[in-house]
């Protein structure tokens, strides 16, 4: 009966060690070619990776948790594409240390005065990319 | 793809026509320089790797320098290096453009002018009615209408955003598009230059960026900067003296 009791005692202690082991050495989970950690800002492509999509693995970007997956074909990277990034990015920007003050809000309304001029943002397709191609537009007097 | 520029200058006809031309000359010559439309500008030319920075023109290493210590102004919401690895600066250039346009007209002996590109404004003096000039701050859902009309004295107004609702904007930290819901953001600062780079890395900031807008004043009184900012919802939050800006009698 002892000895029964030990085998499966041994066989439970053996089963919890192969199912707490690391992850990354299950061989399930190797849709990974490596566990490069890609930080798009500096990926510089110098042509040594083979086409196919990568996961690598969840890094740590000191704003929070960080996992890309990038895809490589015709050696070159097409596209990095994020399965987790920080979302809050509000402590991060460094405002006036005095309390902030509630600002005031309100529903915008169409105003009739005539004006001298008028600041918006202008209808390009990209949000930075503007071109300063000058269309003339004399308003001299 | 163009950018309307409006310049007005109050004084003599024939010095005001001659001022203009040299003005448009200017910013023909930026357009040339750090356009990433012109595959034969110098920006361009730095993105292909074919001229180094330390090489380039003196214009060119001061936006550089500029960039930088805006980046790190603004906690890195404000970067000119794209998530593909290239350089685009125009989120800079334009209103420091305009602010050395403005200095040109300064310095040739003029007081009075309205210097605008693509919807960033630096004014000086009076209108040609003798009064402060007037801004209106444009819809962004309806373009022929204006939302807000603020008077400005000796200051420049700079709007980043977009009139797509749900574009996608990167943020800086996260390089992954991001959805936005902020459509406008207007920025008043001490000149254009100023107002320009602010309003650029608050609108990365999306919901923050007007507390961000907010918190670059200090204890000095006038206050230097002031922001409007619109949601894709039409609810407009605005600065603590931004309410000021919209009374002309402030300006008698």
């Amino acid at each position: 009966m002892k000895k029964i009791i030990l085998f499966f005692g041994l066989i439970i202690v053996f089963a919890l060690y192969v199912l707490l082991s690391s992850p990354k050495n299950t061989p399930s989970q190797s849709t990974t070619a490596t566990s490069q950690t890609i930080i798009p800002a500096v990926v510089k492509n110098t042509g040594k990776y083979r086409d196919g999509t990568y996961n690598g693995s969840v890094a740590d970007a000191y704003y929070g948790n960080v996992e890309v997956s990038a895809t490589i074909s015709g050696g070159k990277l097409t596209d990095v594409q994020f399965l987790q990034y920080p979302n809050d990015r509000g402590n991060s920007i460094r405002i006036n240390t005095r309390a902030m003050p509630l600002l005031k809000s309100e529903a915008i309304t169409a105003q009739s005065a005539v004006v001298n001029g008028v600041s918006g943002a202008t209808a390009t397709s990209g949000a930075f990319k503007q071109s300063l191609g000058v269309a003339l537009s004399l308003a001299a007097k | 793809m163009g950018m309307p520029v409006n310049i007005e200058i109050i004084g003599d006809n024939e010095a005001v026509q001659t001022m203009i031309e040299k003005t448009f000359e200017y910013f023909k010559y930026v357009d040339q320089t750090f356009s990433t439309y012109k595959p034969d500008s110098e920006i361009m030319k730095i993105n292909r790797g074919e001229l180094l920075l330390e090489n380039s023109s003196r214009d060119m290493r001061e936006i550089f320098e500029l960039s930088e210590r805006t980046k790190t102004e603004t906690d890195g919401y404000f970067d000119i290096r794209k998530i593909d690895g290239s350089i685009d600066p125009s989120g800079i250039v334009k209103g420091w453009a305009i602010n050395n346009a403005a200095k040109l007209i300064h310095e040739a002996g003029f007081g009075n002018y309205y210097v605008e590109a693509g919807g960033d404004i630096e004014v000086s003096g009076s209108n040609e009615n003798g009064d402060v000039w007037s801004i209106g701050i444009r819809n962004p859902f309806k373009q022929d209408e204006n939302v807000k009309v603020i008077y400005l004295k000796d200051r420049g107004i700079a709007t980043s955003g977009t009139y797509l609702r749900g574009q996608h904007i990167y943020n800086p930290h996260d390089r992954k598009e991001l959805f936005n819901d902020i459509v406008s953001l207007s920025v008043v600062g001490p000149d254009i230059f100023e107002a320009d780079r602010f309003a650029t890395a608050a609108f990365a900031m999306g919901r923050k960026g007007i507390d961000f807008v907010e918190g670059l004043n200090t204890t000095d009184q006038p206050r230097k900067f002031e922001g409007y900012m619109i949601d894709s919802k039409g609810i407009a939050t605005m600065t603590t003296g931004f309410a000021k800006l919209t009374i002309i009698l402030n300006y008698k």
